[in-house]
C-alpha cells in the first residue's frame, strides 16, 4: 500500500522552500535524506503522506520551481 | 569614545546579532544544504530565512532569487562582470564609490562604454541629464542611492521609471542605505539591487548579496566562481538556477546568522523610526556645524535627501590632522580622505585632498553630536589663530 510521497528537487534552497510552503497549507510533510536508491545527489528531500500528493502537486506547479520528481513510496 | 564611522562599518552592533551568531556555533554549526541530518537542515532553514527576510525588506518578490555574497563590493561585481558584454553601454553617476567605478572602469578596457553622469557639487543628479546619456545600447543603469561621502540620496524611483521606458536595466548600489531607508524594489523598478550586511543592517562583516529581479536574463550570465553547491552533485557541470549558481562554496552561514538577527533588529525597530531618529540627528549636527566659523560642509542641499552621513573640512586644517585629534584629543572616530570615492570627491571638489566624513547610525545619540560639534568648534577656533 502506497503511504508516502517524497518531492525530489534540485537544490536543498527548493527542499525548504517548500518545506515551508506544504506547512503553510496545512500538509504535515518532512526533510530526509534524500533515499539512494532515488538519486545520487547528496542532498535533502521532502516527505509527506500520499494523499496529499494533489495538493502537493498544485503547489509544485504554482511555484515555477523544476523539480526532479515526485516518487510514491512503496 | 564615540564611533562616527558607520559607513564604513556599523559599530555597535545590536546584541541579538552577535547572540545569534554564538548560537549557531554552539547549537547549529552544521553545512547548510551539504547533509540530510537535522543540524544541516537547521542550517538551511535559517539561510532560508535569511532569504525570506532580505526579501521582505527591500520588498522583492522572489526569495529565490537573493543570492548571498561577501559583501556588496562583490554582489556589484557579479552583476558587472557577469552581465556586460563588449559593445554594453552603461550609464552611471560620478558619485559612485570604487566598488562599481573600478570593475566599470575595467570593462571598459574590454570594450564596455560607459557614460558616467556629472553631479552637482551637493551630489544631486539631474535626471534629464541622465536620461540623455542613454545611447541605442545602453543595457544597464548603475546608480549609488546613498552617497558615502556627503549622504546624498539620489531618485531611484524616478530612475526606475527612465530604466523602464527605455528597456534598461537598474542596479542600484545600497550599500549605505539598505537598512537606514526605505528601499521598495518592486515601486522602485530595480532590476538589481547590491547590499552589505555589516552596515546599516547591522549583521557582521563578509555578509551582503545582490537580489536579482524578474526581467533579468540568466541565460548569458557566467558565475564569477564555480564549485559545490550540495545540487546537483552528480555532474561536473555548475547548475544553471537560482541561488546555488551563484553561491558555490560552503556560505557564510554563521554570518548570515548575525545578519539576520540584524535585520529583525531593524524590524522590530521600523526603518522609518530608523530613519527619523538619523534625520533628526544630522538636522542638529548640520545647524551646529553651519553656525562654526571656517567649516564648509559637504552635503545634499535638500535635508529629506540626506542620510546621517555627510562631510566637512576645517578652514586651515587638512582633513588628516582633524581626523587624528579627534580621535586623539576628543574620543572622537571619523573616516579622513577619499572614503574610495574619488569620482565623488571630483564632483564635490575636495579631490585629492579629501573631507573629513562623519557617519552615524541608529546607534548615535544626540549628546554624541553635541559633544563632537563642540570639539570640531575648537579645532576650528585654534585653526584660525595659527
Amino acid at each position: 500500500m502506497k503511504t508516502e510521497t517524497v518531492l525530489l528537487v534540485h537544490s536543498t534552497t527548493h527542499a525548504i522552500h517548500f518545506e515551508k510552503q506544504f506547512s503553510l497549507a496545512g500538509i504535515a510533510c518532512q526533510m530526509a535524506p534524500v533515499p539512494r536508491q532515488l538519486s545520487s545527489d547528496c542532498g535533502v528531500c521532502v516527505r509527506f503522506a500520499s494523499a496529499d500528493r494533489p495538493r502537493v502537486q498544485a503547489i509544485v506547479d504554482e511555484s515555477r520551481i523544476e523539480i526532479q520528481a515526485l516518487i510514491d513510496l512503496v | 569614545m564615540i564611533y562616527f564611522d558607520n559607513a564604513a562599518t556599523s559599530f555597535p552592533k545590536p546584541a541579538s546579532m552577535v547572540e545569534a551568531m554564538v548560537h549557531y556555533q554552539q547549537e547549529i554549526g552544521a553545512s547548510p544544504g551539504r547533509s540530510g541530518h537535522q543540524l544541516a537542515v537547521l542550517a538551511a532553514r535559517l539561510l532560508y530565512d535569511a532569504r525570506e527576510m532580505v526579501a521582505e525588506m527591500f520588498h522583492a518578490d522572489d526569495p529565490l532569487r537573493v543570492v548571498f555574497c561577501l559583501n556588496v563590493t562583490e554582489a556589484l561585481n557579479l552583476a558587472l562582470r557577469g552581465l556586460l558584454k563588449p559593445g554594453d553601454h552603461v550609464v552611471t553617476t560620478s558619485m559612485e564609490h570604487n566598488s562599481v567605478m573600478r570593475p566599470l572602469r575595467d570593462l571598459e578596457m574590454g570594450g564596455v562604454e560607459l557614460s558616467v553622469v556629472k553631479c552637482a557639487p551637493d551630489g544631486s543628479l539631474n535626471l534629464l541629464d541622465f536620461e540623455q546619456a542613454i545611447r541605442p545600447n545602453t543595457t544597464l543603469f548603475v546608480v549609488n542611492r546613498g552617497s558615502n561621502v556627503t549622504g546624498t540620496i539620489q531618485p531611484v524611483r524616478e530612475i526606475g521609471k527612465i530604466a523602464r521606458n527605455h528597456n534598461i536595466l537598474l542596479l542600484t548600489d545600497e550599500a549605505q542605505t539598505a537598512g537606514a531607508y526605505p528601499v521598495d524594489m518592486l515601486e522602485d523598478q530595480i532590476d538589481l539591487l547590491a547590499f552589505t550586511g555589516h552596515k546599516a543592517l547591522f549583521g557582521p562583516m563578509g555578509t551582503g548579496g545582490l537580489i536579482i529581479g524578474s526581467r533579468v536574463p540568466l541565460n548569458d550570465w557566467k558565475p564569477l566562481k564555480s564549485g559545490g553547491t550540495g545540487s546537483a552533485s552528480e555532474r561536473e557541470y555548475h547548475p544553471h538556477f537560482l541561488p546555488d549558481m551563484f553561491e558555490s562554496g560552503t556560505p557564510n552561514t554563521i554570518g548570515i546568522a548575525g545578519l539576520l538577527a540584524g535585520m529583525r533588529w531593524i524590524q522590530e525597530c521600523g526603518i522609518e523610526s530608523i530613519r527619523e531618529h538619523e534625520l533628526s540627528l544630522i538636522h542638529h549636527a548640520l545647524a551646529g556645524l553651519h553656525e562654526i566659523p571656517g567649516i564648509t560642509i559637504c552635503a545634499s542641499s535638500d535635508f529629506e535627501n540626506q542620510l546621517a552621513t555627510f562631510s566637512f573640512n576645517v578652514d586651515g586644517m587638512l582633513p588628516s590632522e582633524v581626523g587624528e585629534r579627534l580621535d586623539r584629543d576628543y574620543g572622537i572616530l571619523c573616516r579622513v580622505g577619499l572614503h574610495c570615492a574619488p569620482a565623488a570627491h571630483h564632483t564635490v571638489g575636495t579631490f585629492p585632498v579629501g573631507t573629513v566624513r562623519f557617519s552615524m547610525s541608529a546607534m548615535n545619540t544626540r549628546q554624541e553630536v553635541d559633544t563632537a560639534l563642540k570639539a570640531v568648534k575648537e579645532l576650528a577656533e585654534e585653526a584660525r589663530r595659527r
